[in-house]
């Protein structure tokens, strides 16, 4: 491996035709199964992958290793790869699946010879047309050389694997949703507990659910080991990360970095800056579910856990880059188109409380907001919080909209008062950490209404 | 009238239907929708019922699942089907003009159909190819860094 220190994209760029099985065969494909299934016993892979303590990259970065283990002991079990990728600013997934989709389905085999599956599907998001069909191939050519179907490699572990489109919701993304729309019922996310499908899942049965990405990361832990896994990331988030940089930067792109990278060297340094050397804005540092970021913030490593501490997210990978030139409340505005149209209108506070935030903000950015609308825009929030089915009602129904309205609090006032979308120069556009929301508790709550509101 | 798939569709419905546990038919409904929907056009009450026949559920059932997802067509759409991304990073990229242009060109509105039946347009969430903004899926392609002139070329291209 030329670089070692990035393990998912330098094959892809190196081969550009790796979705043949022979081309994927010919770089060491299907060897670590072909290995583990003659080596290892099921449980010394779920070990291995729980000692490279992999967090999930699907968003919530739970270890996969732990979650595998929480297996309910009951058969049959199912594996479901999640391709539904739709989380704004994320295109990671859609890179393995059109680059790379056998380490993707190598990763499936492995963890189902783990855990004693006989049936798994790959959920992909509808829109992935061409995706879906070469995926479908692939799987197929893995039957054909004995990957797949009865008797694997001549061992008495049987597995199959098809490929299963969702037709354009959001929802199907999250773990439960996803299961439902699989199942063939409108895709609402289930109620919790039980808590993992892990215990109960794809038809009442224990069922393991991981992101592409994960999958892709499993396949390389089994090859090269868990001490080169950990060994590739840092104490807090092993392995690489794959970041997608979008927005107004010079270079956007997909790139593979280490998490212990700052946010300010993928703005400045990997994505080449901002464009026309314009001065940063605003920054979400995974997907448009995470909490945005001021200019003050970036130092911040890409370390899932460190972003979770100072109150964002490592989410999907999504660094979404806004220059000078954004009006918060448009972008508050179509953060909030989203939330509202991607809605499954499960649960009240959610279905209400979307389009109510909607309107509010459509008002502001129309010039007919009233002072009184951030107060109440904070209260909504408060109130959707915490109180709906799935985790869709924090992130991206509220998250956002909280954070951008507390921490660039100036600039939306502004907005109010001038009776249109304003673009304030960037150091009047946001509180300062010294200026108040540090003192106030960060990011992650909501006593600033009371400070600054009174 | 009932409708009936074609014999290759019938064959590749059948192909579906393999990939679920016989007590679970009702999992190939969202697949089968979308064969219903690229034999038809779009998701009509009989093409509803013809899915349902081979699920064995009721023509309800399948409707409940049919208008929750926004990829299937409860109208007639044009031949072609264009959709802009105009999430965020598209946003940023300048989506609103390329929808915009296209608008005018083609003389509708989102969500309109051009007279002579070949263009529907309308506006979709992220596509998953943010950092190659703007963005659109023209029936089963995704067109990327769009800019008016590759627009016109583009849409001049189809029939
Ligand atoms: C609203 C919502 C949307 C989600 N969308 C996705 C998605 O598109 N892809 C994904 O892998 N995970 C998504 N997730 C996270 C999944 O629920 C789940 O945590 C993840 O797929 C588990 O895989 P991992 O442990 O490998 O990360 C979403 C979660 C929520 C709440
Ligand atoms: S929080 Fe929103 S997306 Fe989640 S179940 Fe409730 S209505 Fe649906
Ligand atoms: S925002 Fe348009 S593809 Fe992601």
């Amino acid at each position: 491996m030329a670089d070692a220190s990035r393990a998912l994209l330098p094959s892809i760029e190196e081969h550009d035709d790796l979705a043949n099985i022979e081309k994927y065969i010919a770089q060491g494909g299907y060897e670590t199964l072909k290995r583990v299934i003659k080596e290892m016993s099921p449980d010394d892979v779920t070990n291995v992958v729980k000692e490279a303590n992999i967090k999930g990259r699907g968003g919530a970065g739970f270890p996969a290793g732990q979650k595998w283990s929480m297996c309910a002991d009951r058969y049959p079990r199912y594996v479901l790869a999640n391709a539904d990728e739709s989380e704004p600013g994320s295109f990671k997934d859609r890179k393995l699946l059109e680059g790379d989709p056998h380490r993707v389905i190598e990763g499936m085999i492995l963890t189902s010879y783990a855990l004693g599956v006989n049936l798994g599907y790959i959920y992909m998001r509808g829109e992935f047309f061409h995706i879906y069909d070469q995926v479908e191939h692939c799987l197929l050519e893995a039957r054909e050389k004995g990957f797949l179907g009865k008797n694997i490699l001549g061992s008495d572990f049987s597995l199959d694997i098809y490929p299963h489109p969702g037709a354009g919701a959001y929802i199907c993304g999250e773990e439960t949703g996803l299961i439902e729309s699989l199942e063939g019922n409108r895709p609402y996310p289930r109620l919790k507990p039980p808590f993992f499908p892990a215990a109960v899942g794809l038809w009442g049965q224990p069922t393991i659910l991981n992101n592409v990405e994960t999958f892709s990361d499993v396949t390389l832990i089994l090859k090269n080991g868990a001490e080169w896994f950990l060994k590739l990331g840092t104490e807090d988030t092993s392995g690489t990360r794959l970041i997608g940089v979008s927005g107004h930067v010079k270079s956007p792109g997909l790139y593979e970095l280490s998490p212990g990278i700052t946010l300010r060297e993928v703005i400045y340094d990997v994505a080449g800056g901002i464009r026309g050397d314009r001065q940063l804005k605003a920054v979400i540092p995974g997907g448009i579910s995470a909490p945005v970021l001021t200019p003050d913030e970036i130092d911040t490593t890409m370390e899932l856990g460190k972003l979770g501490s100072i109150g964002t997210m490592g989410g999907t990978g999504g660094v979404i880059v806004m220059d000078e030139t954004v009006s918060i409340i448009d972008v508050m505005l179509n953060a909030s188109n989203f939330a509202r149209h991607e809605s499954c209108g499960q649960c009240t506070p959610c279905r209400e409380g979307t389009p109510w935030m909607n309107d509010i903000l459509r008002r502001i950015h129309d010039g007919d907001g009233r002072i009184e609308d951030i107060a109440l825009l904070l209260d909504i929030c408060v109130q959707i919080h915490g109180r709906t089915v799935c985790p869709f009602g924090m992130a991206p129904a509220v998250w956002p909209i909280k954070t951008f309205l507390i921490k660039y609090y100036p600039e939306i006032k502004a907005s109010i008062e001038q009776k249109k979308a304003v673009v304030l120069p960037v150091e009047q556009a946001y509180l300062k950490q010294d200026e108040g929301y540090e003192a106030m508790g960060g990011p992650g709550n909501f006593r600033l209404k009371e400070q600054v509101l009174g | 009238m009932a409708l009936a798939f074609s014999p290759d569709s019938q064959k590749r419905a059948e192909e579906i239907l393999a990939r679920y546990p016989a007590e679970h038919k009702k999992a190939a409904v969202v697949p089968l929708l979308h064969l219903a929907q690229k034999e038809w056009g779009y998701i009509s009450p009989d093409a509803m019922s013809c899915v349902a026949d081979l699920i064995e559920e009721s023509p309800v059932k399948v409707a409940e699942i049919a208008t929750f997802y926004p990829m299937f067509n409860k109208e007639p759409v044009g031949r072609h089907l264009i959709n802009v991304c105009h999430t965020l990073p598209c946003a940023l990229a300048g989506c609103s003009d390329i929808v915009t242009h296209i608008s005018g060109k083609l003389g509708i509105g989102v969500g309109d159909t051009t007279e002579d039946g070949r263009f529907t347009l309308k506006k979709i969430e992220c596509l998953a190819a943010c950092d190659r903004g703007p963005v659109m899926l023209v029936n089963r392609e995704l067109h990327t860094h769009l800019t008016p002139e590759k627009i016109d070329t583009i849409i001049e291209g189809l029939e």
